[in-house]
């Protein structure tokens, strides 16, 4: 596939998506410009918001499934394999659970994250030589703690807030309200990670082959984890833990453009964020009045998108 | 920073390497020059590869001081080594998946600035590395489709692509046939020797390194060492004393073959 045909594809993509969601929803069908009054306020005050925020999280979470990837060297890792879902999951449920309205859930979702990021960044740096396995393990051991103390909140939690609580386990967009502004941010960040893909290429090659080439490893290690984590906090905060998109749009997108990233970057921010667009689109549309939470429906369409790709392609081994 | 032409590229002054248990070099004094080719030789578990950790800058030494290009190579950064100074490594795993040419071009990492993307110069430089260690026609493939052999190839294609003033070659011969080992030596040597490189190669061919190294660094384990002009230092007796095993000069009239004679037995 021609590269440019690849990226007109990607942006072209993203736009249908998001005409999608301002055309589609519980409340009908509507072309956004042929739209009366009411039906304009539900399209630019409900759903283009919430397409955004879907777009901003999708992005966010595929760009931090690249970089778990290639920093603990692992085809395995998504942005979740260190725990920062769990602990933003824990804060959230505990503020659910305890009713602490006062204290908006994204904020305690993000207080979470960022508490499990410090915590694995200060244990997984041990006091011996520095290894990718010992950061993975601390990362996988906090996040079995956090899953522990979800089972035991939801176990012991007033059945009234069972069911968000669920929601936001499965990732649910639906008091995720953003605007336009969000996307600065992100293209920001995106453009800063841009100027480091490069290295993350030669990170791929191992800690050794990296500090050959010029890359003092273990700080540009702490770099990156610190901005994916980042960028994870920011994703779990806005919609919860949304599944499968950090593990699959990266696998499917160096499918398509290959593992160089400094195409891969954008074009996992594109299609995670088109992918997720669409998906919540369908989480709330699809089945009339009652909505579904985001995750399961990424799961749904993206295990048997995933298994298809992966068995039809040769490059995977 | 220019070359310092007429010093050492790489010069060690009273370096005390150990691994653990193993002490692999005391006191080791010696300056690689350019156009000189360095074979480094020493039974299994002595610390070749450790040495050539070191003289990257990847394994601490206990004193003396280690100058690149003049300068003590403590001081200096990743990002300022990785320019002159390359190695190959005994192991190159690829993570993920990309093309022979695309992974050669990441050599050129160490010149490049963080936002400049590789030239057409760079691109020539990989495709004339491949060609030149018979992996042209591989460019478009994939580097998780290789033999060992080529595997092999391509790592040193991209230590060529890097083109440091110092070249550290951990066993460059591993998994060769014979005609790729003679065709990367001579690729290495024609480096060394025109372009005012130098080269430091652990190996246990010892006829290629009589063959092709012009000095050798013998490593005798316990610290000992010897270093010198493969000339004074390859003979059958130093190499015995060196394998811990009866190695015999065979010479035909027109060239000098190291044979391990075994023991004989009754």
């Amino acid at each position: 596939m021609s590269s440019r045909l690849v990226w007109t594809g990607l942006l072209v993509l993203v736009a249908i998506s998001l005409l999608l969601a301002c055309a589609w929803g519980s409340a009908g069908w509507v072309w956004p410009w042929t739209a009366d009054e009411a039906m304009q306020r539900v399209v630019f005050e409900l759903r283009l918001p919430r397409a955004i925020a879907a777009l901003t999280t999708g992005s966010l979470l595929a760009v931090a499934g690249c970089l778990m990837q290639v920093l603990l060297r692992n085809p395995l890792a998504d942005p979740y394999v260190l725990g920062i879902s769990g602990g933003a999951a824990v804060f959230a449920l505990l503020g659910m659970t305890l009713g602490l309205s006062f204290l908006p859930v994204p904020l305690l979702a993000f207080t979470g994250a960022l508490l499990t990021m410090v915590a694995v960044f200060v244990l997984g740096r041990g006091s011996g030589p520095w290894s990718t396995t010992r950061v993975l393990l601390t990362g996988v051991v906090l996040a079995a703690g956090w899953g522990a103390l979800i089972s035991l909140i939801l176990a012991l939690g007033p059945d009234a807030s069972l069911r968000s609580m669920l929601f936001w386990l499965m990732g649910d967009l639906s008091y995720a309200q953003l605007s336009a502004w969000w996307l600065l941010p992100l293209l920001l960040g995106l453009g800063a990670l841009w100027l480091r893909a490069r290295s993350l290429n030669v990170l791929a090659g191992g800690q050794m082959q990296a500090a050959l080439l010029g890359e003092s490893s273990r700080e540009r290690f702490w770099e990156i984890y610190l901005i994916a984590s980042l960028l994870t906090a920011l994703a779990v905060s806005i919609a919860g833990a949304v599944g499968f998109v950090g593990l699959i749009v990266p696998h499917l997108m160096r499918l398509v453009v290959g593992a160089d990233h400094r195409r891969l970057l954008p074009a996992a921010a594109l299609f995670g964020g088109a992918f997720l667009v669409v998906a919540d689109t369908l989480a709330r549309s699809a089945f009339g009045a009652r909505q579904l939470p985001v995750g399961v429906l990424t799961a749904l369409i993206g295990v048997p998108l995933f298994l298809l790709l992966l068995h039809r392609a040769v490059r995977i081994r | 920073m220019e070359a310092a032409t007429s010093g050492p590229l790489l010069a060690l002054e009273q370096v005390s390497i150990r691994i653990g248990p193993v002490v692999v070099a005391n006191d080791l004094s010696l300056a690689a020059l350019p156009g000189q080719f360095w074979g480094v030789l020493g039974p299994n578990g002595v610390g070749k590869t450790t040495l050539l950790k070191t003289l990257a800058g990847l394994h601490p030494h206990c004193h003396g001081q280690i100058q690149l290009e003049g300068r003590p190579l403590a001081t200096l950064s990743r990002r300022e080594i990785a320019p002159r100074l390359g190695m190959l490594t005994q192991h190159t795993r690829y993570a993920f998946d990309a093309n022979c040419e695309e992974t050669a071009l990441v050599g050129r990492h160490p010149h490049l600035q963080a936002w400049s993307r590789e030239s057409r110069a760079d691109r020539a430089m990989a495709r004339e590395a491949l060609t030149e260690l018979g992996l042209g026609d591989l460019a478009k493939r994939s580097c998780m489709q290789l033999s060992g052999g080529e595997s092999r190839r391509l790592a040193l294609a991209t230590l060529l692509v890097q083109d440091p003033a110092v070249l550290l070659l951990d066993e460059p011969t591993n998994h060769l046939d014979p005609a790729n080992q003679v065709t990367i030596l001579n690729v290495l040597g024609r480096r060394v020797r025109d372009q005012g490189k130098t080269a430091i190669m652990a190996l246990h061919e010892v006829n290629l390194a009589a063959c092709y190294c012009s000095h050798v660094l013998l490593l005798l384990g316990d610290g000992q060492w010897l270093a010198g002009p493969t000339a004074e230092l390859l003979t059958a007796r130093h190499l015995s004393r060196l394998y811990r095993c009866r190695i015999r000069l065979v010479d035909d009239g027109q060239q000098k073959v190291f044979a391990l004679a075994g023991e004989p037995q009754r």
